[in-house]
């Protein structure tokens, strides 16, 4: 290369060692400072100024999250939780990546919850459990993946918004969540409206050695594998499959997209229906390794926790466990901090809340600073350290 | 107020409207301006010349605002500036058009003016409207407010653009490539404008690649080469020597002292002599157009009626002023949108039923004008967008899934051949200049072997080599046997390349032009002709 521009009569392009190198690897750990630990830090700052203000030590308050998370044998409780967050956050991946807002999480997510309680406790009988585990699996998932068809079709077809459409259809999923439970899924010896409850013998088998004496369940469930499982097949998938940069194409630019002679309408409907699978999975985990019923009015609405969360790993896969940990960890602990403290449940969303706000502002500074944004190309950007020009 | 034909006396008396003292900006991977030293004064045009990617476009828009410079400093009228933001760039009197248009096309001329307006919550009509008209009158043109911009021609969205810039009293105007999407009477009328501008004492920057339009324009002449300021032309200079000189001396700062064995030169500077068709070209028809009509979307002319047939190896042109079909009708051929009525046939065998990527597969190549958000990903590498269109296929992928090495090691051939200046085969495409965009777009579509390439404006904001490179790239292909379709505004272009010219106005065919020392007037006639209907 050297020789044919020298024989054009250039100068030398830049050279490759020039570019790269420290200043840019400082750049990436700026980067990844500001755009996603600094947030959560301002988050945790803020909260503990608020908790300040209305006469809460919150120094005790963050030790009563730590410790309601994690001693007491809590660590078991907030390890399962990253279960089902897990798998709506891989969930959300496949579709934000492709450039589409599902932001029907919950809708989805009771829908296939309501399913597998109402139909598993009824042949749980009949089958023998690992079959009968695995087809309500597969069932949550499916159902999970058929409430966002309206929207796909939609969008594919007429390129209706699906911010929109996915918004609506969690308020009609809701309902008809709490319908079917209430209705045709309701335990007739109770008046309670629920399901009838699983046996524990038919929910899922916990990992050997979490078990703890003190506890009604034996230990930390397998659905826990399954999410860190889904987590390595989405990352595999967004990294290193054909689907999955045809899928980052669509999310880069719809138009390059068309350009490139890919399939946009049925890309459209493969990452919605891929989504809604994850986020039924997610269903399952909870129904069939935590709950073992489902009461009509249970909504944990678990999609609102975890859509800041995809952006602080930067829709990354393998990256977003970390923070599904740490949140597990708050919502947790963060129950028994709030009674302690005498405030609601609920002043964790509040952290979640002020994270996704600090997030807003260190977007916009570190755009201003490095560039780029929270929606990355990254996985097919450089996949390892290359010099060669 | 000074006349425009001599420079003001205002040099020893006053500080110049813009000093720009040692400006240094990087981006990752390219130091776009080095030590860059500049003085721009009232009264005067000052031509910024250089190539893509010298550097021209980030010193401008450190002046208006947009980009931060890393070191250096801004002087206006003598005084030190900061300037943080477009906005503070429009108070401190600077005003920029840029190369691509910021109006909103569906607002009329008089909101996308008052748009601008930030005071305020009500927009003042009356207001806006007498300042229109005591702009217009001062630049000497006669724009109607409730105009939809949309439906206007470039030209006059261009003047548009400059009133908006002058809209808050601007002191200078920074104009970037300004003539790249005008006809030659746009152009003519763009001269006048500037001429009235800098009689009224503003200072003005012009940013162009082109040799001529800088000696024609300028009454001082900067050049920039990889983010260097390598020379500059004085105004006695300019008005001394003749253009020919002139010519000389800037390729010879541009190219530095190894001008006498770029090749290029010769090329550079001599005018286009019609290029005539080739004799040899065999009688059988590559790609057919059959009455082929296109529903036209918002703010789109569509296509109607087109019949064209194209022989293989052929380069055939088409002529038009931009916005006449010609997107349209690319993309019908590419399969990127439906059409309404008639046929295309490619070797014979229709493909109107086709999807795009079926097309591609059997040679059919699209090489769109909008290499940024439609030709290229740009947050995807430079290997990457080079098999954007083979995602899944063999050698690249296997089973499913991505073969790194194999996508590297074809990268790096293309690179090469190409000549795609990037720091390497895993830099973001974005980072790169428009003009190796363009080589990665080109360095895709002719690689795998092609039949049939539709190339949608090829050299569309290019430096002068860039394309050169590009033309003779379709000229190769061609002798390889490939045909083209060449869709370009200009006209020199397509006497340079085609063997025929088919001219579309208003989303018809108009006539089909031989290629010949006659061509260049009838395409002409056919143009203005076409118009008129």
């Amino acid at each position: 290369m050297t020789e044919t521009t020298a024989a054009a009569g250039l100068r030398e392009p830049p050279r490759p060692g020039e570019m790269t190198g420290g200043q840019a690897q400082l750049g990436r750990v700026g980067d990844f400072f500001l755009r996603s630990i600094l947030p959560l830090v301002l988050a945790l700052g803020t909260g503990a100024i608020i908790l300040a203000a209305i006469g809460v030590d919150p120094i005790q308050y963050y030790k009563d999250v730590y410790s309601g998370g994690v001693q007491f044998a809590a660590w078991q409780d907030s390890l399962m939780r990253v279960a089902p967050l897990l798998l709506i956050a891989v969930g959300l991946i496949v579709v934000f990546r492709a450039g589409i807002w599902n932001l029907g999480i919950d809708g989805q997510f009771l829908l296939a919850a309501a399913v597998i309680s109402g139909i598993g406790s009824r042949f749980e009988e009949h089958l023998p459990n690992a079959i009968n585990l695995l087809l309500l699996f597969l069932i949550a998932g499916v159902v999970g993946a058929a409430w966002t068809i309206v929207p796909a079709l939609l969008k594919a077809r007429y390129e209706l918004n699906e911010i929109i459409t996915t918004l609506m259809m969690t308020f009609i999923g809701i309902n008809l969540a709490q319908i079917l439970v209430k209705g045709p899924f309701q335990d007739p010896t109770t008046t309670t409206p629920q399901t009838r409850a699983f046996d524990f013998t038919a929910l899922l088998p916990s990992i050997p050695g979490t078990e703890s004496a003190s506890r009604r369940w034996p230990g930390v469930h397998v659905g826990v594998l399954v999410a860190a499982a889904a987590a390595f097949v989405v990352w595999f998938l967004m990294s290193r499959t054909s689907l999955g940069l045809r899928l980052q194409v669509l999310g880069a630019s719809m138009r390059s997209a068309r350009h490139m002679g890919l399939d946009v309408p049925r890309l459209i409907i493969v990452a919605f229906l891929l989504s809604g699978f994850f986020v039924g999975l997610a269903a399952a985990t909870e129904i069939l390794g935590v709950k073992g019923y489902q009461r009509a009015d249970w909504n944990p609405a678990f999609g609102l926790w975890v859509v800041p969360l995809v952006f602080l790993a930067r829709l990354h896969a393998i990256g977003v466990i970390p923070y599904v940990v740490l949140l597990s960890l708050a919502s947790i602990g963060g129950d028994y901090a709030a009674q302690n403290a005498g405030l609601t449940p609920q002043f964790t969303l509040l952290l979640v809340g002020l994270t996704l706000l600090f997030m807003a502002l260190t977007e916009w500074i570190a755009r201003r600073a490095a560039g780029g944004s929270y929606l990355p190309g990254a996985s097919y950007r450089r996949h390892r350290a290359e010099g060669a020009g | 107020m000074t006349t425009g034909t001599t420079t003001p006396a205002t040099d020893g008396s006053e500080h110049p409207a813009v000093e720009l003292v040692g400006i240094v900006k990087e981006f990752p991977g390219v130091l776009a301006n080095d030590r860059i030293s500049l003085t721009v004064r009232r009264g005067e045009v000052h031509c910024l010349l250089g190539e893509n990617g010298a550097g021209k476009s980030t010193l401008m828009n450190i002046l208006s605002g947009m980009v931060r410079p890393d070191a250096g400093q801004v002087k206006l009228d003598g005084r030190v500036v900061e300037i943080d933001s477009p906005k503070h760039a429009i108070g401190l009197g600077i005003g920029m058009v840029y190369q691509h248009t910021s109006l909103v096309p569906q607002l009329t001329v008089l909101e996308n003016l008052m748009l601008g307006e930030a005071e305020g919550i009500r927009l003042n009509a009356a207001h806006a409207g007498e300042r229109l008209r005591e702009l217009g009158s001062s630049l000497g043109l006669d724009v109607d407010p409730k105009a939809t911009t949309g439906m206007l021609a470039l030209g006059q969205q261009q003047q548009l653009e400059i009133i908006k810039a002058l809209w808050r009293g601007s002191k200078v105007l920074i104009l970037d490539e300004p003539t790249s999407m005008l006809t030659p009477k746009g152009v003519a009328e763009l001269e006048q404008i500037v001429a009235r501008l800098k009689g009224q004492g503003l200072a003005v920057v012009f940013i162009t690649h082109k040799l001529h339009e800088a000696i024609s324009m300028g009454d001082r002449v900067a050049i920039l080469s990889q983010g260097r300021l390598v020379g500059a032309i004085e105004p006695a200079e300019l008005r001394s020597a003749t253009h020919d000189e002139l010519q000389e001396r800037i390729i010879a700062l541009m190219f530095g002292g190894q001008a006498a064995q770029a090749t290029g030169v010769a090329e550079l500077t001599d005018g286009v002599e019609p290029h005539l068709p080739r004799r040899a070209l065999a009688a059988e028809p590559a790609l057919e157009l059959d009455s082929v009509t296109v529903e036209p979307g918002p703010g789109e002319i569509g296509a109607h009626d087109v019949s064209l047939q194209v022989l293989k190896s052929e380069i055939m042109g088409i002529a038009g002023v931009d916005g006449n079909g010609q997107r349209e009708l690319a993309e019908a051929i590419a399969g990127q949108r439906g059409i309404a009525d008639g046929d295309v046939r490619l070797f014979g065998h229709s493909i109107a039923r086709l999807k795009v990527a079926q097309r591609e597969k059997l040679g059919l190549r699209y090489v769109t004008d909008d290499r940024i958000h439609e030709g290229t990903v740009g947050s995807l590498s430079v290997a990457m967008n080079i098999v954007l269109k083979q995602i899944g296929r063999s050698p690249f992928w296997g089973r499913g899934r991505i073969r790194y090495e194999a996508i590297l090691s074809k990268a790096r051939e293309l690179i090469g051949r190409f000549d795609i200046r990037t720091p390497g085969p895993e830099t973001r495409v974005a980072a790169l200049s428009g003009g190796n965009i363009q080589k990665v777009v080109l360095a895709r579509e002719l690689s795998f072997d092609p039949k049939v390439v539709v190339y949608s404006k090829p050299t569309y904001g290019l430096d002068v080599r860039t394309t050169r490179s590009v033309r003779r790239t379709i000229r190769e292909q061609a002798r390889e046997g490939v045909t083209s379709i060449v869709i370009s505004t200009d006209l020199e272009e397509l006497l340079d390349l085609c063997d025929r010219v088919a001219v579309l106005s208003r989303g018809r065919i108009t006539g089909v032009v031989e290629n010949g020392p006659s061509a260049q007037q009838r395409v002409g006639e056919l143009m203005v002709g076409g118009k008129s209907t």
